[in-house]
């Protein structure tokens, strides 16, 4: 019996295994569904449930549309009796199974429903407080989002890399209607082992399909979307410092409504920024940090604090975290590296790293002796970048491309590097091609050093660049040469896919020292890092 | 070229045909290698440089095996100084050299056997072959010799046929098979398992000259999934992998490669992931030099490739490389498949003796 529309595996065997036991004993449905809920009730595995429950409910929805009628009356009367749960259950089952399709998984999927349902009305009853949106969602029969956000344990799974999941898409596309955020589409003959991932093209950015002047999006936020999405501002740093001055920008001109709480409303304001911001291009890790200090920030505002007062503080908080997590962290990060800078050195950088550009520039300002050798990648070519900043300083270079580094490497003394985010388990994710360098300097037993600052460190854990990357638009590998364009109709050839990744992670073996403002650490001492961090917090 | 019949020509007007076919030949050669990668495939360029052998060999005045091969050293040298990274007409100078050597030997009556077989009684007595002087005519030997050359030729024909025809053993169902840059050998590899098995084919794109785009488009037109990556994309996909097939431009004597930039990080990778590296070369690349000669292993072209004059204010100020080649030590490679069947790294010095006489790797 095999579910048609999920992929993931292991969600799979749930849903065989249940309905395996429930096609052998269709005639003692009550006594399996009661054994059913406290087996379920007992079992950890959230995520499943989630998708089951988004699924089932989405068959429910689907089952709901022909007999509309018996479901809302269900509703309220499961939210006021948890205990009658077992007995409105097998009211809707038989007539919604009547409606449904004749195909085996549908059947089996219909009654699930009806028990993922009882048991997140009981769920919900209980914690009824948290949550006004509950009786408001009942009525209108839309499903409510899952359990999740009931259960602090694990985090829900970020939407942008479920895009093979359509009940995903169909949840996030209703909720950017409702947050009136036009919805991106994507573009292009995604890679296979991609298909998880979102890929937009450049040239149809989000802010086209905004009517103007947009109502609901601050025109601070519009355009910090429009320079992410076109890569105007790009880099981790820059992309996080822009955001919170755009953020500050949106609390300069926030006025509380009446009758509002400045903490609360203000903060879901916000979310309909993110979202925009969101679909544009996909936050950073840093700024997914920033994000959450700035949440937490408002939310710690007293009630009884003055709007003005308020926003002050706001703003203060904002330079505050600029200063310290950023420039700070900048000098004292850069303060370490040059002692790690000896004069006759040849240091390897790759692509634009702001840090890594302002480290080697006080050190030349420190009159250390050295020259750069500068490694750059298509299609972004940010060495170009680094090179120019570098180039003016007066500071001697050498530009090579990556498929030279093994020629190149024998002369060079030190890899500095820098990072996009520092995992919990010691990868380093960063610019793709960053784990490629530190493989080649490895085999030839150069020293690695990372450049990162504190704020970036993150508390996800990854082990391959598949599981959660980002696709760049695949048009930027096409290139003319001596007038012939190669790829210039891949979109026409049905087997070609072009795959432009703009992450990798890179294994902390590779890496021999973090540089962070912290100190120096090894890669491996990350979580103890976010750990110290959490306490303060 | 056509092979014209020796009768219909008189003697001084085959002396400047033969030399202006090998002017040609010699411009040909510096022009290919303006760095834009080969304009003619390495198998062609040996073709060419057999067939002219075998014109020399028909045309040009000798009376002994030493003078042949005293015109053929000479000539060898020009077209190897021409075009010092194209080390396949090299190499089939010495593949002629040897053939003639050869014929020589069979000539003169003494078997193969012995004179292969150097005794180390032999070569403290009597100092080896070297005393051999080939000043003995043979009238049949100009045959004999160009039979053999035109064997040498049959066989340059069906180098990339026979490599083709192994495809099947090493590719099975639903690999994904990485390569990078573009090999008229691995094209036809791929194709030709393509034909029976389904697979998908990551192709690393091998800037600045992107030749992985001509590659990945005559690949999805055969009918192979395909997609082109970046360079620095690929340690990233190497875990997803089955097996690496390269093409590359010469197999060194100590069964490394000097393959096209961006191989050597490829291989690492690999050798990281365990994935196995399969390296698909004719025998005519094999050639008896070694990785150690840096003014004539690497070879450079125009930095404007990697950055161009539009980014004029910098670009004074920098030193830009572009290097061409790549070595790959013998430790990464896992295994070569060339027109005579499959070997391991360690082997290549053994046809490198079957194939090549000791005395002519130095031309």
């Amino acid at each position: 019996m095999a579910d048609s529309g999920v992929t993931d595996g292991s969600l799979k065997k749930d849903e065989i295994e249940r309905s395996k036991s429930e096609g052998r004993e269709l005639t003692k449905e009550e006594k399996q569904r009661l054994r059913k809920e406290k087996k379920q009730q007992k079992k950890n595995k959230e995520k499943k449930d989630d998708n089951a429950s988004q699924e089932s409910e989405k068959e429910k929805k689907s089952v709901s549309s022909s007999s509309s009628a018996p479901q809302p009356p269900t509703q309220p009367a499961t939210q006021k009796a948890p205990s009658a749960v077992p007995a409105p259950a097998p009211a809707v089952v038989p007539a919604s199974e009547t409606p449904a399709p004749v195909e085996k998984p549908a059947k089996s999927k219909a009654e699930l429903k009806a028990e993922r349902r009882a048991r997140q009305e009981a769920e919900r009853a209980s914690k009824q407080g948290k949550k006004g949106e509950t009786g408001q969602q009942a009525a209108t029969g839309k499903p409510k989002a899952p359990p999740s956000e009931l259960q602090p344990v694990v985090k829900r799974l970020p939407e942008h890399i479920q895009v093979d999941n359509p009940d995903v898409l169909k949840k996030l596309a209703k909720k950017l209607e409702r947050q009136q955020i036009p919805l991106r589409l994507d573009y292009g003959y995604k890679v296979s082992l991609f298909s998880h991932l979102h890929q937009y093209s450049r040239k149809a950015p989000l802010t086209q399909q905004l009517s103007i002047p947009s109502s609901v999006i601050h025109p601070a936020i519009v355009r910090l979307g429009l320079q992410y999405s076109q890569g105007i501002v790009a880099g981790s740093n820059a992309r996080s410092v822009a955001l919170l001055h755009a953020f500050k920008q949106v609390i300069r001109d926030y006025t509380t409504p009446p009758n509002e709480e400045l903490s609360r409303d203000l903060v879901n304001k916000l979310k309909p920024y993110i979202s925009f911001l969101n679909q544009c291009r996909p936050l950073s890790a840093s700024m997914g940090n920033a994000i959450k200090y700035i949440k937490k920030e408002i939310s710690n505002i007293p009630s009884q604090c003055k709007e003005e007062e308020a926003k002050g503080k706001l703003l203060n908080c904002i330079e505050c975290y600029i200063n310290e997590k950023i420039i700070l962290a900048a000098k004292a990060i850069a303060k370490y590296a040059i002692e790690k800078i000896s004069d006759g050195d040849v240091i390897l950088v790759y692509g634009c790293s702001s840090l890594v550009n302002h480290i080697l520039c006080e050190a030349f300002e420190k009159n250390r002796k050295f020259r750069v050798i500068v490694v750059d990648s298509r299609p972004r070519l940010e060495g170009r970048e680094a090179l120019r900043r570098l180039v003016q300083r007066g500071i001697s270079c050498t530009y090579v491309l990556i498929s030279a580094v093994s020629y190149i490497l024998p002369e060079v003394s030190k890899v500095f590097l820098g990072a996009h985010a520092l995992l919990a388990n010691g990868y380093v994710m960063s610019r793709v091609g960053t784990s490629q360098i530190a493989l080649v300097a490895k085999a030839f037993n150069v020293p690695v050093l990372v450049c990162c600052e504190t704020y970036k460190f993150c508390e996800r854990v990854q082990t391959d660049s598949f599981v959660s990357n980002e696709l760049d638009d695949p048009d930027d590998l096409i290139v003319t040469r001596k007038g012939k364009t190669q790829l210039e109709d891949w979109q026409q050839v049905p087997l070609l896919g072009l795959l432009n990744l703009v992450y990798d992670v890179t294994p902390p073996d590779f890496v021999d020292l973090v540089i962070t403002d912290l100190g120096m650490i090894p890669c491996t001492s990350v979580p103890v890092v976010l750990r110290v961090k959490n306490v303060d917090l | 070229l056509v092979v014209e019949n020796e009768a219909t020509m008189p003697g001084s007007d085959k002396e400047t045909d033969l030399t202006e076919r090998i002017e040609a030949f010699l411009s040909d050669l510096k022009r290919g290698g303006s760095g834009t990668g080969p304009l003619r495939g390495s198998a062609e360029t040996a073709r060419e440089t057999t067939a002219l052998l075998r014109r020399i060999t028909a045309q040009a005045r000798w009376s002994s095996a030493g003078d042949l091969m005293e015109i053929i050293r000479k000539e060898g040298r020009r077209m190897t100084a021409a075009q010092p990274s194209e080390t396949t007409v090299g190499n089939m100078i010495r593949r002629v050299l040897k053939i003639i050597r050869e014929e020589y030997a069979r000539s003169r009556g003494s078997s193969e056997e012995t004179d292969q077989q150097e005794s180390l009684h032999k070569l403290l007595t009597s100092g080896g072959l070297s005393e051999e002087n080939f000043r003995q005519h043979f009238a049949a030997l100009k045959a004999n010799v160009i039979e053999a050359i035109n064997e040498l030729l049959t066989e340059l024909e069906g180098t990339t046929d026979n490599i083709a025809m192994q495809a099947l053993e090493h590719i099975h169902s639903n690999e994904v098979i990485m390569t990078i840059g573009r090999s008229r050998t691995v094209e036809a590899f791929l194709k030709d398992a393509a034909r029976k098995r389904k697979f998908h084919v990551i192709v690393a794109e091998c800037a600045p000259f992107c030749q992985g785009h001509e590659m990945a488009t005559s690949l999805s037109k055969a009918g192979i999934e395909t997609t082109v990556i970046t360079d620095a994309a690929i340690f990233a996909v190497m875990s997803r992998v089955n097996k690496v097939i390269i093409g590359t431009q010469t197999v060194l004597a100590n069964g490394g490669l000097r393959a096209v930039n961006g191989t050597h990080t490829l291989a690492l990778a690999a050798k990281h992931h365990s994935t196995p590296l399969i390296v698909c070369a004719p025998m005519f690349k094999l050639s008896p030099q070694f990785p150690n000669e840096e003014d004539t292993f690497h070879k450079f072209v125009s930095p404007h490739e990697v950055l161009p004059f539009t980014e004029g204010e910098i670009l004074s100020k920098v030193n830009v490389h572009c290097p061409v080649f790549d070595y790959v030590p013998p430790e990464l490679i896992t295994l070569f498949i060339s027109n005579i069947g499959g070997h391991a790294p360690s082997y290549i010095y053994r046809l490198m003796s079957e194939l090549y006489h000791p005395e002519d790797h130095e031309l």
